[in-house]
């Protein structure tokens, strides 16, 4: 316990705001389990960066745990089968995303055995997790497809295989959950606390941290009590697992990143920087135990804990859900009041999302289905001027401007947003919240971002087009200028020729003076000559330039992946038409 | 006093031949605000400007022998960064010049004869087949000029728009204006795209 000393004091994060909880409808009942669904549609992209390529065809028959889909390209995730049954197609439907629009999914009509694929868990509980190496652990965290469940979403195989890089010494443990209504991280640590600390157990073997701080907010008492008994289990007098436990204060966004770590350590992560650059690096709680199941289990990240709450359903509840499950299913098991609905919302009221529809699958980033009813979330009266009175830059755990964020993302000045540090902006929305004149600030923010990168990837694709079409020019006029050289060419042999002709007409003439028959034959056969020779050039001419069009550059060298799979596939229904 | 003059006159001599020098090797090719201009054109080649492809309209700009509101594609940003980089005032958007969005050819293969003519009017070389085989196109490389629809015989080239994707999805501007009254957030919950359909 020698952590505890050093950690005597707390540093505030600026900004932030006081929001009520609403917890209390669903941090005290037990975690309850789905019912297993009729279908179960299973995303191919659970995670920020490529979508997994489909190992599976319509009609094939698959165990819960399988291999869906493999992780394509250096950031990216394998997702799994989350029940037995048999695929009975692989296309587009909606997921859960702010754009409403859709993705690849795989569909399993279940058999409701739940038959599970071969386990062979690496460790079971009565080993030492010593007894793996980091390279084991690492590889099986990679095999189960887990992902950043605090809602980054990113492959935590890659997180960590970075952080192992770059020597990062602390590790912190985010459990903070500060957005209002969710309460799936505060049962998890109270009813199953073996697990979280095995997990953490986990992570820090395979980073290499030497200490590991878990935040917690401190309105989650029963949470921390649980946890720090735990802790105490695990702390022998020749072992302490350097697991250090420490209550927050509750103010919104707590939870964030980067606010956790200035929270915990008074280190402020650089701009546009990341943790592990003042080597720290940050894990969700929920990851840690995706974590334990996969090593202690073998399980791949098929399901998790979804928050069901919001004043439209009559038993709010935690229930552990498989991944793929329509979002129907689950709220009715939870008993929908559908007179009531108004919104809903996957996430919190803070940072969450509205749904199109209740006919979208949970996905592993899901951590809270809020269904709202009327009035329960305030509608602010409608947006007014900007008043100047800095109460959003006050509020903002990032210390930025986002007044004048606003005023130039407004006028869509990029360049201008930019330089006011927009990419720090963590989209907590505290700003939004704060402005008395209701201006939808963050959704600026939002706007602003996706339209920078647009703006460079369509620059990207600007810059290409002008090289091809550079590119085209020059090799229309090399044509050109091939042409004209070979019509010169053939002029000057014609004049030469008619010199030649000219001259042996005029010789000619002299010899007829003489009247020699025999001459003018001799005459005639060497014009056939040279004809004959005039058509052999132009022949190995034509050949020439055959050739040498052929061994030109074409546009068809350098080809991307993607644009060589089309013509390949081109020419194949090419071949198939033929 | 003769030696100061002379010193000068040497210094003078050499700074000239350092600086004539420099003007020839250092030699800018071509006109440095050509190219800020054509930086910032969309590269579409689609000549729908009048001029024959981006560069001849930045040069024309450049020269100040056009409007910087020709670019249909560019559209309205196209116009306000042109505006500032050559500190002109921005200009409305012409009538005919409304963008719909991007889009891209696609040859419906069934009905394609194969004549090349098409290939030969793409400015971009996203048009791939030879004489009497099926042609298609690159989408990719594709910059939705629409210059390949007229001359095909047979019009089997018709423009799509690009599909919207969760890749290419960005966030739409906040449709709020000043004491709107249909303008409100909830709580901040970023829903304005989604109002409608909530209901299941
Ligand atoms: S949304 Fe961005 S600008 Fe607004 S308070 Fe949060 S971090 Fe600051
Ligand atoms: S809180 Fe709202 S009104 Fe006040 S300065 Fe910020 S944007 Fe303007």
């Amino acid at each position: 316990m020698s952590l505890s000393s050093t950690l005597s004091h707390l540093w505030p994060f600026p900004g932030g705001v006081k929001l009520a909880g609403h917890k209390t409808l669903t941090n005290h009942q037990p975690i309850t389990t789905a019912h297993i669904a009729r279908q179960l549609i299973i995303p191919l992209s659970q995670h920020i960066g490529q979508p997994a390529e489909p190992t599976v065809n319509v009609g094939d028959k698959v165990l819960k745990g399988q291999v869906l889909g493999y992780a394509h390209g250096p950031v990216s995730a394998p997702v799994h089968a989350s029940g037995s049954g048999v695929v009975t197609a692989i296309e587009e439907h909606l997921v859960p995303h702010p754009s409403g629009l859709s993705a690849l999914c795989i569909f399993i009509d279940t058999d409701g055995y739940e038959q599970w694929t071969e386990r062979s868990p690496l460790l079971s509980s009565q080993q030492n997790i010593s007894e793996l190496s980091s390279e084991q652990i690492h590889e099986q965290i990679a095999k189960a497809g887990i992902v950043g469940l605090g809602g980054a979403l990113y492959p935590s195989a890659v997180k960590l295989k970075t952080a192992e890089k770059m020597h990062t010494d602390t590790l912190i443990i985010n459990a903070a959950e500060c957005e209002p209504y969710i309460t799936c991280d505060d049962v998890l640590m109270q009813k199953r606390p073996e697990e979280v600390i095995l997990g953490i157990l986990l992570i820090k073997k395979v980073v290499g941290a030497k200490q590991c701080l878990i935040g917690i907010e401190d309105n989650k008492t029963e949470a921390y009590q649980t946890l720090l008994k735990t802790i105490s289990g695990y702390n022998t007098p020749h072992c302490d697992t350097q697991i250090e436990i420490v209550q927050v204060p509750t103010r919104y966004p707590a939870g964030g990143e980067k606010q956790l770590i200035q929270v915990l350590t008074g280190k402020e992560v650089p701009t546009q920087g990341l943790p592990m650059d003042i080597g720290i690096i940050c894990h969700n709680i929920t990851t840690a135990v995706a974590i334990y199941n996969a090593v202690y289990r073998d399980e791949p990240l098929i399901s998790r804990i979804v928050t069901l709450t919001g004043g439209a359903i009559k038993q709010p509840q935690n229930m552990e859900v498989p991944v793929g499950t329509p979002i129907r299913d689950i709220l009715n098991q939870a008993g929908l009041d559908e007179t009531k609905i108004e919104k809903i919302i996957m996430g919190g009221p803070m940072m969450g999302f509205a749904l199109p529809s209740i006919d979208i699958p949970i996905t592993k980033a899901t951590n809270c289905i809020l269904v709202s009813e009327k009035g329960e979330l305030a509608s602010p009266p409608p947006a007014m001027p900007c008043i100047r009175c800095a109460r959003c830059s006050d509020s903002c755990p990032m210390s930025l401007l986002p007044q004048q964020m606003y005023w130039y993302a407004k006028a869509r000045d990029l360049e201008k947003v930019q330089d006011y540090n927009l990419f720090d902006c963590i989209e907590c929305g505290c700003c939004s919240y704060s402005c008395p004149s209701n201006i939808p600030l963050v959704q600026y923010f939002r706007y602003a971002k996706t339209e920078i990168w647009d703006d460079e990837l369509e620059r990207n694709k600007a810059n290409i087009a002008r090289d091809r079409h550079e590119f085209r020019e020059q090799r229309l006029e090399k044509a050109k200028a091939a042409k004209a050289e070979a019509a010169r060419l053939r002029k000057e042999k014609l004049l030469k020729k008619k010199a030649l002709d000219a001259k042996k007409a005029k010789d000619n003439a002299k010899d007829n003076t003489k009247g020699n028959a025999k001459d003018n034959d001799e005459k005639n056969q060497s014009d056939k000559h040279s004809s004959t020779d005039l058509i052999q050039e132009a022949i190995a001419r034509a050949k020439a330039k055959k050739a040498q069009q052929q061994s030109q550059k074409k546009n068809t060298d350098n080809l991307s992946e993607a644009q060589q799979k089309q013509i390949d596939e081109v020419n194949e229904r090419r071949r198939k038409r033929s | 006093m003769l030696g100061g003059i002379l010193a000068f006159l040497a210094l003078a001599s050499f700074f000239g031949l350092v600086l004539g020098f420099a003007a020839v090797v250092f030699k800018v090719e071509s006109n440095p605000v050509v190219n800020q201009i054509d930086a910032l054109l969309p590269q579409t080649q689609c000549g729908q400007c009048s001029f024959a492809g981006c560069r001849p309209y930045a040069e024309a700009i450049a020269a100040g022998d056009a409007q910087i509101n020709l670019c249909p594609p560019g559209g309205a940003n196209l116009i306000q960064s042109l505006a500032d980089l050559l500190d002109l005032e921005v200009l409305p958007v012409g009538e005919e010049e409304i963008f719909q969005g991007p889009i891209v050819a696609i040859i419906i293969e069934e009905i394609c004869i194969g004549c090349t003519l098409c290939i030969q009017a793409c400015p971009v070389d996203a048009i791939l087949g030879a004489a009497k085989q099926m042609h298609t196109v690159i989408e990719s490389e594709c910059t939705g000029c629409e210059l390949c629809v007229a001359p095909c015989p047979v019009d089997c080239i018709e423009m799509l728009p690009v599909k919207q994707t969760l890749k290419n999805w960005r966030w739409p501007e906040p449709q709020y204006n000043v004491n709107n009254k249909e303008a409100d957030t909830i709580f901040t919950t970023l829903d304005q795209v989604l109002t409608e359909n909530v209901r299941p």
